[in-house]
């Protein structure tokens, strides 16, 4: 019960942070929804990084690394640390430039400004918007599924589902953009100091590294998982196109208007390649080397349960290779480790950095009603009529309406269907991000071919959902034609249909 | 494009090609520091010629027109 105390005592500091850090605000709906665009430096960077880290992070990247090896850290991390920074450094300046200049608080007011269109906006919003709600609902459930963990069961999974949800949903209500960014900054630190805590710690239970990695390499099973012999290089490259949905996402998009100065994404995009090392590094060699601990009963277990997968013949029933693959997974070998090798108390602390990690969907949910708010109320004219304190009311209104909703869908469906959805949205954010490459650089894109590209990416994340392998061509993930036919979509249809006033491409793309 | 654009250019480019790593794709040995798997060592620099470039795209390709031209910038005369 110790664990659960201390992740008790550090909700407690999140709420406090997230809450306090509004006071003495004014009500505006930019210092709600933007911070008054005044985040400092250091606020700026661990927030933008931690608003980038999900459970996935922690959990899964350990549980992934466990099943495949040392290729979970080039997949998905260092992929990343090229192409995340590259899109802040080109994209990320651009929009706050624009957000300044024109009081823009969302990435569609944006779009609507520079192609000159209405409902064509509500359609992006329309999307993106539908490819974001899966992430709350995951949220919710990664909140009740942890706190079960940390607690040894005496939280049921429908309390700590409660209780996170209501954590979040408060200091998001009462901080807004303030609150949400100071609390996520206080998890990245946690995230940080995470990674290299639990590495020392398992280091020293196992008896040392270089020991764990001999015996690895000696076994013909567990030797492939230090090279990346298992997988295609042509899959493999196809992932270097996941992290264009970063700044495709709102609320990364979002994030980038709340700088105070354009300079703040200087240390960001220098320091993020870092951080990005220093919390994937440890969390995919700790998966790795969880192979070796074939004395703990959890990990021996699971680690059957592979080898019995791997031995089933083809025509064996889907639910017993289903009910085996849920054997074998790894998502809690970290935590299965911590139990194993640290003290009651360090574990308690770590569980704290694991719940920082569940509970990203914070600011998700403010940019969903961020976007309601001004893609739809002010938009529609509701800000004109009732003003902006209404807006930023109906804004709150909607964050407890969204969780609710998010809580109650979390306890009635199956969590599988929504981590195949946040992995779809994933494709259906990479493919969106011409969009904005379109709107910044290219001078002939238009609304039509804007419209082609949102409605192409609902097409192709809907197909590819309902059928497997569907885009999969030649061994490549789906989000690699997906992305590419956007592009080409985005020229065709743009340079057949009118473009907006020069006026307007002006103040966007100076002609040369 | 002025050389260093293009220098830079080719420096984005070749990191990118940098990340399909096929030299190592089927070694684990040599062991960095004794443990960490030469592939995973590799992307672990990887990481920090990023953060490299990076520093280098801030001090030589910096978009500072964007921030004078922002309200309260340089070139703000609306106030």
């Amino acid at each position: 019960m110790i664990p659960a105390l201390i992740v008790f005592a550090y909700l407690g500091v999140v709420l406090y942070i997230g809450i306090f850090a509004f006071r003495g605000r004014s009500g505006s709906a930019e210092e709600y929804f933007l911070a008054g665009r005044s985040l400092g430096p250091a606020v700026f960077l661990l927030s933008l990084f931690g608003t980038n880290m999900t459970a996935f992070t922690i959990l899964g990247s350990a549980g992934h690394a466990f099943a495949n090896g040392i290729v979970t850290f080039s997949l998905m991390a260092s992929a990343s640390a090229l192409v995340i920074p590259l899109t802040l450094f080109f994209i990320g300046t651009r929009l706050w430039a624009l957000g300044k200049r024109h009081g823009f608080m969302t990435p569609v007011q944006m779009f609507r400004d520079r192609w000159e269109c209405g409902h064509i906006g509500t359609a992006i919003f329309a999307v993106q918007a539908a490819l974001l709600v899966p992430y709350i609902i995951i949220g919710v459930m990664g909140g009740g599924t942890a706190l079960r963990g940390i607690s040894g069961g005496v939280i049921p999974y429908w309390l700590g589902g409660a209780i996170v949800a209501l954590v979040v949903m408060s200091y998001v209500f009462f901080g807004g953009m303030r609150g949400t960014a100071f609390v996520n900054t206080f998890q990245t630190v946690l995230f940080l100091s995470f990674g290299a805590i639990a590495l020392i710690v398992i280091g020293r239970g196992m008896g040392g590294f270089p020991q764990t990695m001999e015996s690895l390499l000696a076994s013909p099973d567990t030797a492939p998982l230090l090279t990346r012999e298992r997988i295609s290089p042509w899959y493999y490259f196809s992932y270097t196109f996941i992290p264009l949905s970063t700044i495709a996402f709102p609320h990364i998009a979002i994030f980038c208007l709340t700088a105070r100065r354009m300079a703040q994404f200087k240390r960001t995009v220098i320091f993020y390649p870092l951080c990005i090392m220093a919390i994937w590094l440890p969390c995919v060699f700790l998966g790795v080397a969880a192979n070796s601990l074939r004395d703990v009963p959890k990990i021996e277990q699971k680690l059957e349960a592979r080898a019995a997968l791997a031995a089933l013949p083809p025509t064996a029933p889907a639910e017993e290779r289903a009910a085996l693959r849920r054997q074998a997974a790894g998502d809690d070998v970290v935590l299965v480790m911590l139990e194993t090798f640290a003290p009651l108390w360090l574990a308690g602390l770590l569980g704290a950095g694991i719940m920082a990690a569940v509970m990203a969907s914070d600011s998700q949910i403010l940019a969903l009603s961020t976007m309601f708010t001004e893609d739809v109320f002010a938009y529609y004219e509701g800000t004109a009529k009732f003003g902006e304190r209404v807006q930023v009311h109906t804004g709150r209104l909607f964050v407890v309406l969204l969780t609710v909703v998010a809580y109650a869908i979390a306890m009635r469906a199956p969590q599988g269907i929504f981590e195949l959805a946040v992995q779809y949205a994933f494709s259906g954010y990479a493919a969106l991000s011409p969009l904005l490459v379109a709107a910044l650089f290219w001078r002939g894109s238009t609304k039509w071919g804007a419209l082609a590209v949102t409605l192409w990416v609902a097409f192709a994340v809907a197909y590819t959902s309902q059928v497997p392998g569907a885009l999969a061509w030649f061994g490549l993930l789906p989000v690699v034609p997906m992305t590419l036919i956007s592009c080409a979509l985005m020229i065709v249809v743009s340079l057949a249909t009118p473009k907006p006033s020069a006026v307007t491409i002006d103040r966007y793309i100076a002609a040369r | 494009m002025t050389s260093n654009r293009l220098l830079l250019s080719a420096a984005i480019a070749a990191l990118y090609l940098l990340h399909q790593d096929v030299w190592f794709w089927r070694e684990a040995r040599p062991l960095v520091f004794g443990f960490l798997p030469i592939g995973l060592a590799y992307h672990g620099l990887y990481c920090l010629a990023v953060a490299a470039l990076m520093w280098v795209l801030t001090r030589v390709a910096w978009p500072a027109h964007l921030e004078s031209a922002a309200p309260g910038g340089p070139e703000d005369h609306s106030r």
